[in-house]
């Protein structure tokens, strides 16, 4: 029995003339400061509620999430772990939320601060040269990064190289960056064994590649073993080797991907150090690069005097800004607390228990839902559907059925060179009595689909609501009231 | 500890797996990678973390502000933070489980629907980085539906603005950006006309209201934009709009935004909320979610991420735009601010702004000195010509506990005399009565 009730819209439940929180009213109407003609016609079709009614409303909606405080969320390259309590509150600060940003620089040396040091620990975690803060999401990253290689092959007067070469594992946002930056994307089809195919890259350096784009550990959830290689081939062709850093929570405190010959990378700040998700953000896309790169680096810039923190705008060859002002700050403070609570050997565990978590959930789903790569991953397992054993059964099905179950979805149908891909990342916060209950929920599904698989394609039934049409969405928009 | 498996649980767990230790889950990486020296400090606990945050925040010394240029300091409800601060919508992901993620796409899809109330428009996303990246977004958008790569800008559009425009297309080329010449502060309407006349631009970009705060005459850019078959694309001040004449009412194709006014913190100028709006028929050159209505197996009215061919994740190389994250939680905040004050209340907060603005430009202006450099129409903000360079009286009046505004010199020195003066509904009588004594003072 479904216990959820219908929800109306806040529009649906408005009442004329009822009122929210009440502030100080002007003594005089709009029009006797400004003509008739600048003012809006019709007041805005908003819903009128009490705050009461608001809270109520609200709250009422948050009930009919799944959220990683209440589920397991084992969704592949996203990276859902647990992030402590104590950033939110910090990072909220009156002294960091209250801070307008043409504050005097002498009024803001807390902020600066925090700025500048976020940029040291990434620089101690990667290796790399320097970085900026300013994009404000992980795909922002990579546009910023592309521009930064862009703008090198440019300085250098070698007008050429604008393609981009991309593995057919790479997430979306690669392919979409590379043309946004003005560039032309080279797909490659990746090696039997789900890394790049080091003889089809081979054929496609030349003097026309501007940047190698890798996603390190890769979608597949393995570690590009020849990174070293690649890394060489591809600085012989002239070209910048650039790591999307999305699953750098595998390597965190074990490789510095400086080492690894990484020209440019991004950082997801949310995913790999701390933010929550916030239900698709505010995120922050740092991006940090080698010594020859650095002046290419976004501005503003925080400098150090030895005293003071200070803005710069002073750099040759920037880029320029990829958003108002310095970045996310909330997201910085978050990430800039995890890296003061957590050293090295401690990041080392969080390496060693995200990659150990999803090779538990391999093996012991092996013999139901076997690894599309057979052999030991890194953060996250991409499982596929036996159609010998299973010839009926789909993935959407099981991650649905899983809903049910109390556990969030896997993500799906991704990477795309897998069929039915059951893309897993359990993540460094869960524990082995949270990852059996979802094995046995995974193997319990597993044989109704052998028995059952009608009863599958049923689900959701315990969700608010069923099954939903998306492509009557997508046919007959509706989006707004 | 941040991990919680014990010990005794990870020995079972490697044996599981069929591995001695830990070292050979990591085998495919070579020895010499992963012999690195990790460079932090000592860790922390979270009381000495907290300590150290807060005297951190401590450091930061926020002024009393009459400083806008883009950031604005408005009241933000306390129910606002109540509700986003659950964790059912701070700890949910991005929602691609539809049934799962109920709250999050219903509230989406209100955030969408109080955006377009409130712009008159045909369209929302979920939202964008800031005002700066949506209007690049919307630059991109018009590019691509008028295949030319000419953009004309209002020269009154905020620098911010400017410089993110150029950094997103310079390499590219995708587009090309010139201004459009002012007459006393606002849009020059002849040098307008002529300019298009030539047919060769995608699209004009009006400020409304423009950098120096002055209201812009948006039905008649609008006409001579569209006789001339180009685009018109505005970008606005959100909270403007509970009294002031809408993009949808001047007939604006797109219009674009900063919302972190509508109840989300100045926070030095980030998390922003990048509002995107479109006419209806443009939804396909959205960037980024877009949550539509549907039904489930039952006919129930259901919530789900919609239009999903125009994203990176389904087209991509051939993907509107590359956004993945969005900001989400600002958008939340942002809804439930706009359902909090509704109709009524946008109205009642755009007034006290006008008021409070209108009382402080005449106190200034009656100082010695002083002046109003603009005589247009204005809403909450407005640029005074000074006895000294702006620099020096933001200097002076910060010792005293006050921002007092927005150098224009920064960007133009022929303005280094010239303060660009915002007055929102947070500000008392008293704050009025104190900034006018300090500059009195300097």
């Amino acid at each position: 029995m479904n216990t959820y009730p219908h929800n109306l819209l806040s529009i649906e439940k408005s009442s004329l003339g009822r009122r929210g929180p009440q502030i100080r009213k002007a003594q005089k109407d709009a029009s006797a400061y400004l003509p008739k003609e600048f003012l809006r016609r019709t007041p805005p079709n908003l819903p009128s509620l009490s705050e009461f009614d608001t809270v109520r409303h609200f709250t009422n909606l948050s009930r009919l999430n799944f959220c990683l405080d209440t589920h397991f969320y084992p969704l592949g390259s996203c990276t859902m772990k647990y992030n402590p309590k104590a950033y939110d509150v910090l990072s909220a600060l009156d002294g960091f939320s209250a801070l307008h940003p043409y504050t005097p620089q002498d009024y803001a040396q807390g902020t600066l601060s925090i700025i500048y040091g976020l940029r040291q620990q990434l620089k101690a975690i990667t290796g790399l040269y320097d970085f900026t803060l300013q994009p404000a999401a992980g795909a922002h990253g990579e546009f910023t990064g592309a521009l930064i290689a862009a703008a090198y092959h440019r300085s250098r007067k070698d007008f050429e190289r604008k393609e981009i070469i991309i593995p057919d594992t790479a997430h979306g946002t690669n392919p979409a960056t590379a043309v946004m930056a003005g560039c032309r994307v080279i797909n490659i089809k990746s090696a039997p064994d789900g890394r790049v195919d080091i003889e089809e890259l081979k054929k496609v350096l030349g003097p026309k590649t501007a940047l190698v784009m890798l996603t390190i550990p890769n979608t597949a959830g393995l570690f590009e073993k020849n990174i070293k290689q690649i890394a060489k081939l591809a600085h012989e062709a002239g070209s910048l080797l650039y790591m999307d850093g999305a699953n750098l929570n595998a390597l965190i405190g074990m490789v510095k991907p400086a080492n690894m010959g990484v020209d440019i990378m991004h950082i997801n700040l949310h995913k790999t150090l701390a933010t929550p998700h916030g239900g698709g953000g505010p995120g922050a896309g740092a991006v940090g690069v080698c010594e020859k790169l650095a002046d290419f680096l976004p501005v503003p810039r925080v400098e150090f005097d030895g005293k003071k923190y200070k803005l710069s705008v002073k750099s040759k060859n920037t880029i320029g800004a990829v958003k108002s002002f310095y970045g996310n700050i909330s997201v910085i403070i978050r990430a800039y607390c995890y890296l003061k609570q957590f050293d090295g050997q401690t990041l080392k565990e969080i390496a060693e228990n995200a990659v150990l978590n999803a090779n538990y959930v391999r093996v012991k789903l092996a013999k139901y839902f076997p690894a599309f790569f057979d052999e030991i991953c890194m953060h996250e397992c991409v499982l596929t559907i036996d159609k010998g054993m299973l010839p009926n059964a789909k993935t959407i099905d099981i991650a649905k059925m899983l809903l049910d179950m109390g556990f969030h979805a896997p993500t799906v149908y991704f990477p795309l060179i897998v069929p039915e891909a059951i893309m897993i990342e359990p993540t460094e916060t869960e524990n082995k009595q949270t990852l059996d209950k979802f094995i046995s929920a995974l193997i319990s599904i597993f044989l109704e689909a052998g028995t059952n698989p009608e009863v599958l394609h049923q689900a959701p039934r315990k969700c608010p609501v069923k099954r939903i049409d998306e492509v009557m969405a997508a046919r007959e928009p509706n989006l707004r009231w | 500890m941040f991990t919680s498996n014990t010990e005794k649980e990870k020995q079972e767990m490697l044996d599981a797996v069929g591995v001695k230790s830990i070292k050979d889950l990591f085998k495919d990486i070579e020895p010499s990678l992963l012999a690195g020296k990790f460079d932090l400090p000592a860790a922390m606990t979270e009381a000495e973390l907290s300590a150290h945050i807060k005297q951190l925040a401590a450091e930061n010394k926020p002024l009393v502000n009459f400083a806008g240029a883009g950031i604005y300091e408005h009241f933000i409800p306390a129910a606002v933070n109540a509700i986003s601060s659950r964790g059912e919508f701070l700890t949910a992901y991005t929602p691609y489980q539809a049934e799962a993620s109920q709250g999050t796409l219903q509230a989406i899809y209100e955030y969408q629907s109080c955006i377009c109330a409130l712009f008159e428009m045909g369209v929302s996303n979920a939202s964008h980085y800031d005002g700066a990246t949506a209007l690049a977004e919307a630059c991109g958008a018009a590019v691509r539906i008028k295949g030319k790569n000419k953009i004309l800008l209002s020269a009154a559009l905020n620098p911010e603005y400017k410089k993110v425009l150029n950094t997103y297309f310079k390499a590219s080329n995708v587009a090309v950006f010139e201004d459009c010449p002012l007459n006393n502060a606002t849009v020059d309407l002849n040098c307008l006309k002529e300019k298009l006349s030539s047919g060769e631009y995608a699209a004009f970009v009006l400020a409304n209201p423009n950098f120096y705060g002055c209201l812009e005459d948006a039905k008649s850019i609008s006409k001579i934009t569209h006789e001339a078959g180009a685009l018109l694309i505005a970008q606005v001040y959100p909270v403007s709009l509970g009294i002031l004449e809408t993009p949808g009412s001047y007939d604006a194709d797109f219009a674009v935004a900063e919302g972190q006014c509508l109840g989300n913190t100045m926070s030095f100028g980030g998390p922003g909320l990048g509002i995107f709006t479109c006419k209806k028929e443009y939804v396909r050159y959205t960037p980024g979610r877009i949550c539509g209505i549907s039904k489930d197996a039952d006919g129930k009215r259901a919530f789900v991420l919609t239009l999903q061919a125009r994203e990176q994740h389904i087209r991509r190389e051939r993907a509107a735009s590359n956004i993945c994250s969005n900001q989400a939680l600002c958008a939340l905040n942002a809804a439930v601010y706009l359902t909090l004050m509704g109709p009524y209340g946008m109205r009642e907060v755009a007034e006290a702004n006008i008021e409070n603005a209108h009382i402080l430009k005449d106190k200034i202006c009656s100082l010695k000195g002083y002046k109003l450099k603009f005589d247009k129409p204005f809403f909450n903000e407005f640029v005074v010509e000074c006895p000294k360079p702006a620099a020096q009286i933001i200097k002076a009046a910060a010792k005293k506990g006050i921002l007092a505004g927005y150098d224009l010199g920064r960007n133009d020195k022929t303005l280094k005399n010239c303060l660009l003066v915002c007055a929102t509904e947070m500000r008392t009588k008293a704050d009025l009565e104190t900034f006018i004594s300090v500059l009195r003072g300097i």
